[in-house]
This record gives C-alpha cells, structure tokens and sequence, in this order.
C-alpha cells in the first residue's frame, strides 16, 4: 500500500509540471487570439492569415529551410541570453554583438579570401565569437567596475556598433565594384566561396544551424554540469547567497556578458558566412540582423532560458517571421504585425510566470 | 571656414536646434524617472513613444486638430502605461522583458497602423512657434529660449512642476516611499500598487506626449520607426540625471546639444565621418554613466514586485 501511494503521488506530480511547463504555450495562444482581434480590426480573416503564415512557414521544404534559416540567429542570441539572463544579467545587446561579430567576420573573410575554406571558416567564425565577446564584455566591465547597469550599457552599444558598422560599409570595407561604378551602395563585396558554409543543397540551410543546435547541448551541458556554469546560475539565483559563499559575483556577472556576447557574436559570423556571403547595411541594425538581437531574447524566454528548450522557441519565431511574408503576399498584411505578435507573446509570457510561482510557493507550503 | 565656425547665426542655430531637440527626450525622461522613483522600471518607453507619435499624427492628418491629436496621444499613452502596470504591478512580471515587449508591441503596432491607415509618408503643418513678447526680441537669447512652439515651452515648464510634485507634495512623498521602502510605505496605509498605477500611467501619457511632440511639433511628419530608440535613450538619461527632475534636464540638454553640435559639425564640413557624429551621444552617456553610477543611489526597490508578507 505504502508502494501504489508513492507511486500516485509520483504520477500527478509529473502531469502537474508538464502541464505548468507548457504555460508559454498558453501565453502564446492567448497572443494570438488577440491578434486575430487586432486582424478583425484591420478587416482581415483571422483564418485566412493564420493558415498563410502557416503555410509559408511550413508549407515546402523549401519554406521550412527559410524557417531554420531564420531560426539559427535566434537561437545563437537566445543561447547568449540563456547564460546572461541565468546569471542574472539583463543583456539586451543581441543586435549590437550580432553586427560585432559580423563585422569582425566580414573583415576577416575580406582580407584573408586566398585561404582553403578549412582555415578560413574556423578563423571567421573564432573572429566573431571574439568580438561578441567583446563587445558584450565592455558592458561586463562597467557593469563590475563602474556599476553601470548592463540594460543601458548593452542599449547603448547596439546605437554604437550600428554607426560603425555603417562607417566601415560605407568607407574601409565597401565592394570596391560599387566604388568604381559610382553606385557607392554600402555593402561589401561577395565574400570568396571558400568561406561560405557547406549547405543542404538545394535548399537555402547551412551548416551554421546544426552548429547552433549542438551549442545548444554545450551550453546545457556548461550551466548544469560544470562549477562555472553552476556559480553563474548560483549568481543570477540569490547574488547576496553567492557572495556569502565566497563566489565573485561582479567577475560571474561579467563572464555571463562577455559568453552572451560571445554567443551573439558567433551567431553574426554565422550569418554572413552562411547566408549573405557578404555584408549590407539600410542603415539601421535591423536591416542586417532582422530585429534577431530583440527576438532572440524572446525565444530564450520562451524556451524558459533554457538551452534546449531555445531549440523549439527558436524555430517557432522563425516560422513566424518567414510565415509573416506570405501572410503579408496572401492578406496584404504589414509583416510588422509579427513584431506587434511577438510584443505581445512577451508580455504574456512574462505575465503568466506568476501563476508557476504561485504554484512553487503553494509546493513550498506544502513540503 | 573659421569665419563660418565663429559666426553668431550659426551658433544661434545650434543652440535653438539642442533646446527644441531636447523636448521629447524631457517628457520621456520625466515620465519614466516618476515610474522609477516609484520602484518601476519601464523599458518600454521607446514603443509608447512610437504609439503616441502616430496616434498625435493620424488624428491631426484626418482632422487637422492638433489639440485632439495631443490628447488622443496622451491617452495612447497613458493607456499602454496602464498596461504595464498591470504586468509590472499586478501579475509582478519581470519588469525589463514586459518593456522590452511593450517595445516590440509598439515598434509593430505604430508601423501596421501607418503601413494600413497613412500607407506613405505625409506631414501635417504642426504647433506654429510662438514668440513670447519682448523676450523674444532680446538678442541672441531671444531666438534661443522664447520662440518655440508650446509643446517646447511645456517640457520646460514640466521640469519645475515634476519637481514640486515630487518633493513637496504628499503624493511625492508616498511616490518616494514606495519606490524606497514599499514595506513601510505600505505599513503607514499607503497603497503601493495604486502609487505605482498612478506613476506608472502618468508616466504613459508623457512618454505618450514625447511621441507627439516628434510628429506634431518638431518633425511633422510620421514614418517607419520615427523614434529610432529615442525612448531607450530616455531611460539612460534617468539614470544620468540621478532619478531627479533637474537631473533629466541637465542630461536631456547635454545629449541634444551634443546632437545639434554633430549636426553643425557637419553642416560646416568639419571633416569627421557623420557616422562617428552620430555615435558621439551614445559613447558620452556611457561615459557619463560610467563616471556616475557609483555616486548617485536609485530607488531601494526599483524593479522588485511588492507582495505583502514577502520578505
């Protein structure tokens, strides 16, 4: 008897957390229920859009590389943010060390293109990876030193890597073709196809997205099963608790950073060697990372900040992101709906993280 | 060159252009140092911004009021601080990622609504200047200070009266307790989540009023991301000034002169890459951060959720 007790209570348990690990999900239902309200608004068939985006996300294999595609920047940002946030640092710098490390990569790739790809693609990307880590880590150091809170410092360096960017495409690295034709558009020139990486022929996926999901594995395997991972996670929990215990809290809260950035960074890299070949800018910081930087923290949140769980949230936003362009071909509306959505999905997401603590508290009471 | 570099009309612009520049940074930062010094962060300004900003411009396109338009900006706005109060306060949400939300919510809603309702850039003839008598006919001073259109005047006039609101008024006491100590405050009857609803709100319609400061008064004109992160420049310039009114104003100053400076530099032809111009008030608000975030001390509770019987 004592045994079939142990084991019911075992059961519901387990239902119990899936049930509450799911909230997103709801959050997000709820999101779109709204959308469809503010669709209705706009005169457009809720049905009809939603099927749209759906089959433009999804429809063709063709459309579900596009979703990866979209997908693998998030998930490089979403993991930065998953170690940032854990770590109990609020890095809104995504698009800022995103332009870092395709800067860095651009510049690379550029003066080096005589190199055999197996050198030049491992140096571009260790590139990036360097400079999101920089770049995350300036605001690492003023944040442990200066006691400059990181969400203004990572805001104000996304404004700064956006003009650089601008200035080196529009000076030092401009496609010297657009120089001579007098068009001066600022980008650079196509990057030799040694640095491109290999692809899923004849699709538009790269290798870069099986790259970001087996990061996915190390930063899980990093912030659970390492001391590092363990005293960043113990940081973000209760800092007053990890300074008692002897833990250098500002110096974790600066690794997190400068790994977030890191992480963001390579996920630039990826994106000019994968995808663009080369480097563009419309001036602002999303006309070369499509808003990646903000929506990658919406997927880490998502998957609960956790690694894995980044995986799946990162793919659903890309979906939504592709699926928006044929939503907006089929019903004629503005993909920027899909950026009001995903406010929204964050919102709700946050909001609804009140019911999972009230029931950890009810637990608590319980035990 | 030097001539140029010297010459009072110029000059004269670049100053009248960094007051008229600092009018939306001025709301913004009043707005949200009220919602800070209550124990709020908003960092959602940037998308309240954008809503009031089009709100102000669609309403004054289609009916040529500019006062409507005003007010239907400010309720825009105070109905998104509602909003974020009912995260922020009420499901005590994590107050960074709703803004950051509110923000994404705003960038698309303002630009769906433009994309569907405007479709191309328009303008609007906005708040005409008005030249104060006299004053402005002062030299130098008088073009500088005393003919701007009213909304300029208002962010002015908004520093003292924030002020006065926040420091020698009850209410500004119990803001002040709240975002200090909500335990106590709470202990003494005061109700913390209606402060903060109030703070929070007015907030909004400031953050609200900045927006349509932009598309009715400064630029006349409504596009695609107008406020191109205005809004978080705002809340840095909270931190600038030190969570006090006169604080906003030093720093709302300081950044659009700076701005207005880059401006001029280029306008006569100072050799330095416009993007690095551009950059320039960024790299100065980090820098000040930098030399100021160890003295100044922000509210105890800022951006902790109150629950009574917690802690």
């Amino acid at each position: 008897m004592h045994k079939g007790v142990a084991r019911g209570t075992r059961f519901r348990p387990f239902i119990g957390s899936l049930f509450w690990a799911l909230t997103p999900l709801y959050a997000t239902v709820l999101a779109l229920l709204v959308g469809a309200v503010m669709l209705l608004l706009l005169g457009v068939n809720p049905l009809q859009a939603y099927s749209a985006m759906v089959s433009g996300a999804f429809g063709s294999s063709n459309a579900l590389a596009d979703t990866l595609v979209k997908a693998t920047p998030l998930l490089f940002v979403g993991l930065g943010i998953c170690i940032a946030f854990r770590g109990g640092v609020l890095n809104i710098g995504g698009e800022g060390q995103l332009v870092a490390g395709a800067v860095a990569a651009t510049a690379v790739a550029l003066s080096l293109s005589h190199w055999p790809g197996w050198a030049i693609i491992p140096l571009c990307l260790t590139v990036g990876f360097l400079a999101g880590a920089i770049w995350g880590g300036i605001a690492g150091v003023l944040k442990a030193y200066l006691n400059v809170n990181e969400i203004l410092s990572t805001i104000m360096l996304n404004m700064i890597a956006v003009q650089g960017m601008n200035f080196l495409l529009r000076g030092p690295l401009m496609d010297p073709m657009q120089v001579e034709a007098g068009s001066f558009i600022p980008q650079t020139a196509r990057f030799s196809v040694t640095t491109d990486l290999p692809r899923l022929v004849p699709t538009r996926l790269h290798a870069g997205t099986a790259l970001a999901v087996l990061l996915a594995v190390l930063v899980y395997i990093f912030l659970w099963r390492t001391t590092i991972g363990y005293r960043i996670r113990a940081v973000g929990l209760n800092p007053d608790a990890s300074r008692a215990a002897g833990i250098n809290v500002e110096r974790y809260m600066m690794l997190s950073l400068i790994l977030g950035g890191a992480l963001a960074g390579l996920g630039g890299a990826v994106q000019v060697l994968g995808l663009h070949h080369r480097m563009f800018t419309d001036g602002s910081a999303t006309g070369f990372t499509g808003g990646a930087g903000f929506n990658g923290i919406v997927a880490a949140l998502f998957g609960k900040l956790h690694p894995l769980g980044t995986i799946p949230a990162s793919i659903l936003f890309g979906a939504l992101i592709v699926g928006a362009n044929q939503m907006q071909r089929a019903v004629q509306v503005p993909s920027s709906f899909i950026t009001a959505l995903n406010g929204l999905v964050v919102v709700f997401v946050v909001g609804s993280d009140i019911l999972s603590r009230r029931r950890a508290r009810r637990a608590v009471g319980q035990a | 060159m030097i001539a140029q570099l010297f010459s009072l009309t110029t000059l004269i612009g670049v100053l009248t252009a960094g007051i008229r520049l600092a009018t939306p940074y001025l709301y913004a930062t009043i707005g949200e140092t009220l919602g800070q010094r209550s124990g709020l962060v908003n960092l959602g300004v940037d998308g309240i911004m954008l809503m009031g900003a089009y709100a102000a411009f669609f309403v004054t396109f289609k009916t040529g009021n500019l006062v409507l338009g005003l007010l239907v900006a400010t309720m825009v706005g105070g109905l998104l601080g509602l909003v974020m109060a009912f995260f922020s306060v009420t499901l005590r949400a994590e107050q960074g990622i709703t803004g950051i939300g509110v923000y994404l919510f705003g960038l698309g809603m303002s630009n769906l609504l433009f994309r569907k309702t405007l479709g191309t850039v328009e303008t609007v003839s906005g708040f005409p200047p008005i030249h104060i008598p006299f004053l402005s006919d002062i030299p130098v001073l008088g073009p500088i200070f005393f003919s701007h259109n009213i909304l300029v005047y208002g962010a002015f006039a908004l520093v003292p009266v924030s002020w006065f609101l926040l420091n020698k008024t009850t209410l500004g006491l119990k803001i002040r307790a709240v975002g200090d100590n909500p335990k106590a405050a709470d202990s003494l009857g005061v109700s913390v989540a209606g402060v903060r609803y109030f703070t929070e709100i007015v907030g909004g319609m400031l953050e609200g009023i900045a927006g349509a400061s932009l598309s009715i008064a400064l630029l006349n004109v409504f596009q695609e991301n107008l406020t191109s992160g205005m809004g978080f420049i705002a809340v840095a310039l909270v931190y600038f000034g030190g969570w006090r009114s006169v604080g906003a104003l030093a720093g709302a100053i300081l950044f659009s002169m700076v701005n207005a400076l880059q401006l001029w530099l280029q306008v006569i032809g100072i050799r330095i890459p416009p993007d690095f111009a551009i950059m320039m008030p960024y790299v100065l608000t980090i820098v000040v951060l930098a030399f100021t975030a160890q003295r100044v001390r922000a509210p105890a509770a800022l951006s902790k959720p109150f629950e009574r019987g917690e802690g």
